[in-house]
């Protein structure tokens, strides 16, 4: 595989692409939003439960997509459970800033963590959808905006 | 798929020389991500051989002027090009007349032509207009627009598992309320071909006119209107190698007759006062303002590129690269072919298990393949077979053997890191 390719596919996407965290619904959610990307087809439901301190109690998801955005949505449940809406919010902004790019190469690994596999998308303009649509649709939910967002 | 039925080829003993059709075809030589270009999008639009680009030169570099307006020479230059053109698509047709042929900028703009002008003319509430489950959303949305504002059904008729129409439901959906019928020649998301004469022929039995949607079948099938008995056809430049931002509409006269103008402007007038406006006659009432004249003398340049060639034998060659695509994809694990009617244009659907088509599309992409992953503008059939979207690679003329090859192989990369 080319350069390029491997680091848009990382083992820990190709990973969660095939046993996705969380894959499931929370059948009585205090938030929750649809995402859809018409380009691809792509579509995702973000499912929250958050308690009375804004504390995310449970979030999962559901829908079909491509391994970026299975893998995206698999591995921002895993991190966001036990965060403060707050810190969800920041998450978001610092997300968006990785794939769109808009760090350039100054980020820190650390910072990231696991999030750092998304690195790789910015390389491939037409995939950054797949990669925040699952982000988008959280922060819907957040707000409690139940309309579908749609990326294009 | 073997030799299809409906277009009884002649035996051509010439040998398709692909290699020199290439040589035509200077884009093919590019390099993507290091690797050569296995251009397999052609259902969305094929690349332009030289003849036509060096047409389009011409037209610039010598021709420019407007036409149907000028007295100097170019502009009687450009004009007659411009007139020439749509002889040779009258010809290539078999159209009755000339003023049977509109330019329009595609397939989309002639099917809402028809729409907005046929369909607000002749539709009225409680009318019914019959489309196909496999239409390209350019032939359903301008239905339903006119549906919606003329109050009148839009009806459609279901496909089966293998793509094809289920005919009886069609038969059984004709009635007195029906109002027009439009169907597409060949899907480009199943790639079926479609039984249009025998559609034609029933609808008429009804007096219903039918409009056929041929942007897929035209490069492929021979097509002639005046045997086919269609009210209506309809076709882009763009994916009969020819430019962009060209397109035919072909109607019977008296229907155009009887239609009012889609646009109005310049040149499809004859007399203008702010008491009232003569209309010019077909084909220019529905020309309005200065068309895509490059688009059209390109266009005409790809119809003589395409018959210099052959279109049976391009059918010929292109059924080879699908039959012998279709088997070597077939054996590929976990691997669905969408679209199995029997009688198909060189479109190949399909969808792997466990990996999503744009991840397919990314990763060939890297291989030199050029293939459309997605819905292709067909949702519906999309929500028929239950799935998102689908991988689809589309031969065309100048497309290898090998080519094919470097497919099968990328997808068995993709299979072993996904797998
Ligand atoms: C079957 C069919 N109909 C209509 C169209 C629309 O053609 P255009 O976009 O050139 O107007 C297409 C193009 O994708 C098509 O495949």
């Amino acid at each position: 595989m080319q350069q390029e390719l491997r680091e848009l596919y990382q083992q820990v996407i190709l990973d969660h692409n095939k046993a996705p965290r969380n894959f499931r619904k929370i059948e009585n959610p205090t938030n929750y939003a649809e995402g859809y990307n018409p380009l691809c087809g792509d579509n995702v439901t973000v499912y929250l439960l958050i308690d009375e301190n804004n504390i995310i109690q449970d979030i999962s998801f559901q829908g079909s997509g491509c391994a970026i955005s299975k893998a995206s949505a698999s591995l921002m449940t895993s991190i966001l459970k036990g965060k403060t809406v707050e810190e969800a919010e920041k998450l978001f902004n610092k997300f968006h800033d990785l794939v769109t790019d808009k760090l350039g190469d100054n980020f820190s690994v650390d910072e990231f963590g696991k999030l750092a596999v998304f690195a790789g998308v910015r390389e491939f303009p037409a995939r950054v959808k797949c990669a925040s649509l699952a982000w988008h649709t959280m922060l819907n939910a957040l707000h409690n905006k139940n309309e579908k967002v749609v990326t294009e | 798929m073997s030799v299809r039925t409906d277009a009884a080829l002649p035996s051509v003993n010439t040998v398709y020389d692909v290699n020199r059709i290439r040589e035509d075809f200077p884009i093919l030589k590019q390099i993507v991500h290091g690797k050569p270009l296995v251009y397999l999008d052609n259902a969305a639009t094929t690349q332009k051989p030289l003849q036509v680009l060096k047409e389009l030169e011409k037209y610039y570099y010598t021709m420019n002027a407007n036409i149907h307006r000028g007295v100097h020479a170019l502009s009687q230059e450009a004009t007659e090009a411009y007139e020439g053109s749509r002889i040779k698509i009258k010809k290539f047709i078999n159209a009755l007349g000339k003023n049977e042929i509109i330019f329009t900028r595609g397939t989309t703009e002639s099917i809402n032509l028809v729409a907005q002008s046929y369909g607000r003319k002749n539709f009225s509430e409680g009318d019914e207009v019959i489309i196909t489950h496999m239409e390209h959303h350019s032939n359903i949305v301008p239905w339903q627009m006119i549906c919606e504002e003329r109050k009148a059904k839009l009806r459609v008729i279901p496909i089966d598992e293998n793509g094809e129409l289920v005919f009886e439901e069609f038969e059984k959906m004709l009635n007195k309320k029906t109002k027009f019928v439009s169907v597409v020649y060949a899907s480009n998301s199943l790639g079926t071909v479609n039984p249009v004469k025998k559609i034609i022929d029933l609808a008429h039995s009804f007096n219903v006119p039918v409009l056929i949607d041929a942007a897929q079948a035209v490069n492929h099938l021979k097509i002639d209107v005046q045997e086919l008995d269609c009210d209506f056809l309809a076709f882009s430049g763009h994916k009969l190698y020819g430019p962009t931002g060209i397109g035919i509409l072909y109607g019977k006269v008296n229907h155009l007759d009887s239609m009012p103008p889609y646009q109005g402007g310049g040149d499809m007038i004859s007399k203008v006062t702010f008491e009232k406006t003569l209309y010019n006659e077909l084909p220019y009432k529905f020309e309005a303002g200065t068309p895509n004249i490059a688009g059209a003398i390109g266009l005409g340049a790809a119809i003589d590129y395409v018959e210099k060639i052959g279109i049976e034998n391009i059918a010929r060659h292109e059924n080879n690269l699908l039959e012998y695509a279709t088997e070597k994809i077939s054996e590929l694990k976990g691997l669905r072919i969408i679209g199995t009617s029997k009688n198909k244009i060189s479109v190949l659907s399909f969808v792997l298990e466990n990996v999503h088509p744009h991840d397919v599309g990314t990763f060939l992409d890297f291989e030199g393949v050029a293939i459309r992953t997605g819905h292709h503008c067909t949702q519906p059939i999309m929500d028929r077979y239950g799935i998102p979207a689908t991988s689809r690679a589309s031969f065309g003329m100048y497309n290898t053997f090998d080519e094919i090859d470097v497919l099968v192989n990328g997808l068995k990369k993709i299979l072993e890191v996904f797998g």
